[in-house]
């Protein structure tokens, strides 16, 4: 798994990356009631937003970490936002993407690049 | 002055906690530029009695509606409010209290919220209802702006039975909004002519029922036929009064209502403040306009309401919320409700039943003139007739006879070429004495 | 003697601590109260109306359906409303410290007013020569708007502050347009209120934020660099939602002008400055006015509002219709379309006239209140912000610190720090002490924003009351009384509220069949 300064993590099988917000992103929101997840077809270049995540008092952007063409796009989210909440870095994943350039996952941060960054905040 | 509590001993004694002399003091960050010496050159305060005496002078040189046979309509409608509202409406916790931000004691502006939403979704027919807009043309523009969003189209088709107003109110919004507003022309009976305007572009069609001629459409194909078309069909109501007796736009297959309340709880106050309904299918709701209220449980497992889906709102999404909109009609709202539970199912059964009987013995009167001519071939409340002199003319010259004739077509739109045509209202509290001065009038004014 | 005991004792007995649960789960005065639509007989009506044939001519057009209404008699309509209305808060109650909403008194007088049937029931389409009264009364109105901002023009029809912001805006790009200088931006300072930069992305504007000083002003530096031949407004306020003046205004108006940019105000906050400083004189080109803010009509729980909007000469030409002139015989004239003076008009904003009710509140607060009381206004509203300013700096952290503020005083959570008791939970134990929370969380400038606006109709000892209560407070947070705080509030007709559940299964409506309840049993 990889990580953004964003709080994005991205997870690669093959050429396909899935994409979603950090624990600590999610707990910093509170409790997510709607995430707009993108539409399957749509082309994102590196730092365009891709999703939106609403909590009850606010509305937040997620970047997309890397470029690429989306293929799926989580709609369970529709019905169950908590999951977010519950298991962020997994179940909580908002989008996958067809990477356009894999350089691009190589220069994110890793796990422990990561948690560095997060102490520093 | 009777609305400042402070006494001068109070003024000296916080003056001197803050540890400033004077007052000025607390101005000192105004430009000296700024700073003006003295009172602005307008009249000093006064009391009561004289702020009474020159107000009521001033009501005193308007004819109101109840001084003689009244026809006025095309979008304003001359109701009967039980006594009631008007004593609700004015409790210190209704009339003097805030937006419901703060749920745990705004419980009741809150319920009432929700059972105004639920009133006006069941009385659209459709699924869900916002807490209100400002007023039915400013609601209308932002349907539009709406069905813009939802589609991702850029194109809407007005009929040409939509008040004149509504179409420059929504005009002006689309301009700004790159919205190419297709505006059909005035028609008596044309809302159906919006289903040959539509093409793979159109985010939605709008038309009225009853329309700005009175005309009552069945709107079913035009539904139809603009979904097909991947559009929305935007209903527009301007007499609320009349889905006591006609089928809802919800049941014609209406994707989204707008209306202007004001028939209900609230009267003509020359133009406002009114209240516009907001009505759609449940899978726009997240694209919708407007406060919401929705239904919640406290700490204590208790039912209680809140605001809710604010995300949509100017307060959370700035630059990209749904509208601007941030005041609703909450007082407007609560008297729209408080008429609706007074009336009832039943009582709005009758309230329409008995205003259609009145306009059809309007009719019958007005048939009876020879040179009038009755345009709208299906009606409510209100129809269009064509006289055989520009209609604002006569209306000057009856106006000067004690009666307020109606509304000339002329006075919404100038430029339609229907300076001939003028729109007359029955309502419940018109008198079969008013019908029998009108006709008789208006028959010696044409043949004078 | 003749013994007569009925009735006694008349004092109470020595005082008990058993405080038995009600037996209904009844609260004394405090009555419950269901939805309209959980009650029996949905065929009643409070409205005695006569019989009629029914309709025979309207075909397939009928509502067969029931619509789905309740109706009441009148004994039980007055009873759910008035059971609703005791669990809300309102100014009447008491002071309403919430910032930038001017919750000031709103003076009976204005409501007798706007009844009287010569302002209530004459409707906007009669014959313009029956309502001479009417439109003299707008005009009226117009003119005290005008002279006490000092501006030559002002559009009436705007029905809110956000619409009215609106106008100003529309009108602004309507003048550019006129130029054919097609401008894309519009600066909006950080800690503007939300329907700024809303507003402006509505009407097609990119939104560009200006950052802010270390004493909560405009940066001009910022501003300076961000000005330029693509930016059609500025968007500030003044006195801005830090609740304090811009100093460098002038400055402000002066570098816009010179960049070819108009100047909007948000004019939220004209109560601080009412008869003594004119926005015409700083350099606005455009300022909308909460007629339900400064000039006291009521919030009615969330409207309706009215936002006249002043405009300079160089905007007037734009102003939406319809357009109020003056007739050569000394009457009025209400000119709805495009045509004559009004040609370059940008349109409408809404239909009709505007918020009438509104303007015969606003006009009969203004009369009243005259020139001198109106100054008079601006000077208690700022002297009572200063006070509880000056009487809670010792236990609260002032946002600026540094100089008066002006109407509002704003306090962020640094005294908190280290409590575990956020804004939001000062402000849910206010509301057990018997006050409206203050304005939390904006502007978004400041952390755990709280904004105090008293307005000048609140009495030295109402402002005392509020001021020890709010110390009270201040000491249980920093002492560790959280319990009061995190569970609050005990003693209003709701506890807390579950927003989250309320914003993940929206339930916007009441249905006739319950599907799992909300509420637990």
């Amino acid at each position: 798994m990889r990580f953004t300064k964003d709080h994005e993590w991205v997870e690669v099988d093959g050429d396909i990356a899935t994409i979603g917000i950090t624990a600590y992103a999610a707990e910093q929101l509170g409790d997510v009631v709607f995430v707009e997840v993108p539409e399957i077809g749509k082309t994102v270049k590196q730092g365009d937003g891709l999703a939106v995540v609403e909590s009850v008092k606010a509305a937040s952007d997620v970047y997309a970490p890397i470029s690429g063409e989306v293929v799926e796009a989580n709609t369970a989210l529709g019905d169950a936002p908590e999951t977010v909440n519950a298991i962020p870095e997994t179940g909580g994943w908002f989008a996958k993407l067809k990477i356009s350039d894999p350089s691009q996952v190589e220069a994110l941060m890793d796990r422990h690049a990561y948690e560095q960054y997060l102490g520093t905040l | 002055m009777r609305y400042l509590p402070l006494s001068p001993a109070d003024r000296v004694e916080m003056l001197g906690a803050i540890g400033v002399s004077s007052i000025d003091d607390l101005f000192v960050d105004v430009p000296p530029a700024a700073r003006r010496e003295g009172v602005v050159d307008l009249p000093l305060h006064a009391g009561e009695l004289e702020v009474e005496r020159e107000m009521s002078a001033m009501a005193g040189r308007n004819r109101t509606a109840g001084s003689g046979p009244f026809f006025c309509g095309a979008g304003a409608y001359r109701h009967h409010v039980p006594a009631t509202v008007d004593h609700i409406i004015q409790r210190s916790e209704f009339l003097t209290s805030y937006t419901p931000y703060q749920p745990e004691i705004a419980q009741g502006t809150l319920q009432v919220l929700f059972e105004f939403q639920t009133q006006v979704a069941a009385l659209t027919g459709m699924e869900v209802a916002n807490a209100s807009m400002y007023d039915g043309s400013t609601a209308c523009a932002e349907a539009v702006m709406m069905a813009q969003r939802v589609t991702r189209r850029a194109r809407a088709v007005m009929s040409g039975g939509v008040h004149p107003h509504y179409v420059e109110t929504t005009r002006t919004l689309a301009h700004v909004a790159g919205v190419d507003l297709v505006i059909l022309p005035a028609a008596v009976d044309g809302e159906a002519a919006v289903i040959e305007a539509i093409d793979a572009d159109t985010a939605c069609v709008v038309v009225q029922t009853p329309n700005v001629f009175g005309t009552a459409t069945d709107v079913t194909k035009i539904a139809e036929a603009a979904q097909a078309a991947g559009a929305l069909l935007v209903v527009v109501t301007t007499e609320v009064v009349s889905l006591g007796l006609l089928k809802s736009p919800g049941e014609m297959g209406a994707d989204v209502v707008v209306a202007e309340g004001q028939s209900i709880g609230n009267g003509l106050n020359f133009g406002g403040p009114y209240v516009g309904l907001f009505a759609c299918k449940e899978k726009f709701v997240r694209q919708m306009p407007g406060r919401l209220c929705g239904e919640t449980v406290d700490a204590d497992g208790r039912r209680g309401f809140v605001l809710t889906l604010s995300t949509r709102e100017q307060h959370i999404r700035r630059d990209k919320a749904t509208s601007n909109i941030c005041t609703n009609s909450g007082l407007c709202a609560l008297a729209f409700s408080i008429h609706m539970t007074l009336l009832g199912e039943v009582g709005l059964r009758k309230l329409a039943a008995l205003n259609h009987q009145r306009a059809r013995e309007l009719h019958k009167a007005l048939s009876k003139i020879k040179g009038v001519e009755i345009l709208t071939p299906r009606f409510f409340n209100e129809f269009a007739i064509r006289l055989p002199k520009k209609a604002a003319e006569i209306v000057e010259t009856l106006a000067g006879n004690g009666v307020i004739a109606g509304v000339p077509y002329s006075r919404l739109d100038h430029d339609a070429g229907l300076d001939d045509v003028l729109i007359v209202a029955a309502t419940e509290m018109t008198l079969p004495e008013d019908i029998a001065i009108f006709a008789h009038s208006l028959d010696r004014v044409i043949h004078a | 003697m003749s013994m007569h005991n009925i009735g006694r004792p008349t004092r109470p007995e020595a005082a008990t601590d058993i405080k038995p649960a009600t037996l209904t789960g009844g609260r004394g005065l405090l009555q419950d109260e269901a939805l309209l639509f959980e009650r029996d007989g949905w065929d009643k009506t409070g409205v005695d109306l006569p019989d009629c044939p029914p309709a025979d001519d309207l075909g397939d057009l009928v509502r067969g359906d029931p619509i789905g209404l309740p109706g009441l008699s009148e004994p039980e309509a007055v009873r759910h409303y008035v059971r609703l209305s005791q669990k809300n808060h309102a100014i009447d109650l008491a002071l309403y410290p919430l910032g930038s909403c001017t919750m000031k008194h709103n003076p009976r007088l204005n409501e007798k007013m706007a009844r009287l049937p010569g302002f209530a029931d004459i409707h906007p389409l009669q014959p313009q020569s029956t309502v001479q009264g009417a439109l003299e009364l707008m005009d009226r109105l117009a003119h005290w708007l005008k002279t006490l901002t000092g501006m030559p023009a002002v559009a009436l029809s705007p029905k809110a502050g956000a619409h009215g912001e609106l106008c100003g805006l529309l009108a602004i790009r309507a003048a550019h347009e006129a130029r054919g200088d097609a401008r894309k931006t519009v600066l909006v300072p950080t800690s503007a209120h939300g329907t700024n930069p809303a507003t402006a992305a509505f009407v097609g504007y990119q939104v560009v934020e200006i950052a802010q000083t270390d004493d909560g002003r405009v940066d001009l530096a910022d501003l300076e660099a961000k000005l330029g031949p693509d930016v059609a407004a500025i968007m500030v306020t003044n006195p801005n939602t830090c609740g304090l003046f811009e100093r460098d205004v002038i400055e402000i108006a002066r570098l816009a002008h010179a960049a070819g940019t108009y100047f909007y105000c948000d004019g939220a906050n004209f109560n601080a400055i009412v008869g003594r400083v004119r926005p015409g004189d700083l350099g606005v080109d455009a300022m909308h006015i909460n007629l339900h803010k400064t000039f006291s009509t009521p919030h009615g729980g969330g409207g309706p509002g009215a936002g006249p909007v002043v405009l300079s000469e160089a905007l007037a030409p734009f102003a939406p219709a319809p357009w109020l002139t003056h007739t050569e015989e000394g009457g009025f004239h209400l000119l709805e379309h495009e045509v004559a003076e009004a040609a370059q008009s940008f349109g409408r904003m809404c239909a009709f006239h505007g918020q009438m009710g509104m303007y015969v509140r606003a006009y009969a607060y203004m009369r009243s209140h005259g020139a001198d009381g109106l100054r008079q206004v601006a000077e208690d509203a700022v002297l009572n912000a200063n006070y509880i300013k000056a009487r809670l700096s010792d236990v609260m952290s002032p946002a600026f610190p540094n100089g008066p503020c002006m109407h509002e005083a704003l306090f962020d959570d640094a005294w908190l720090e280290g409590t575990g008791i956020t804004t939001l939970d000062f402000a849910k134990a206010m509301i057990d002490e018997g006050f409206h929370p203050m304005t939390m969380y904006f502007p978004l400038v400041v952390h755990g924003a709280m904004l105090i606006e008293p307005t000048e109709t609140e009495s030295k000892q109402e402002l005392d009351r509020f001021i020890e209560a709010l110390r009270m407070l201040a000491q249980a947070a920093t002492t560790g009384d959280s319990e009061r705080f995190k569970g609050a509030p005990f003693h209003a007709p709701m506890r807390r509220l579950d927003e989250t559940l309320a914003a993940r299964k929206p339930r916007l409506r009441w249905r006739p069949v319950a599907a799992e309840p909300l509420a637990a049993e």
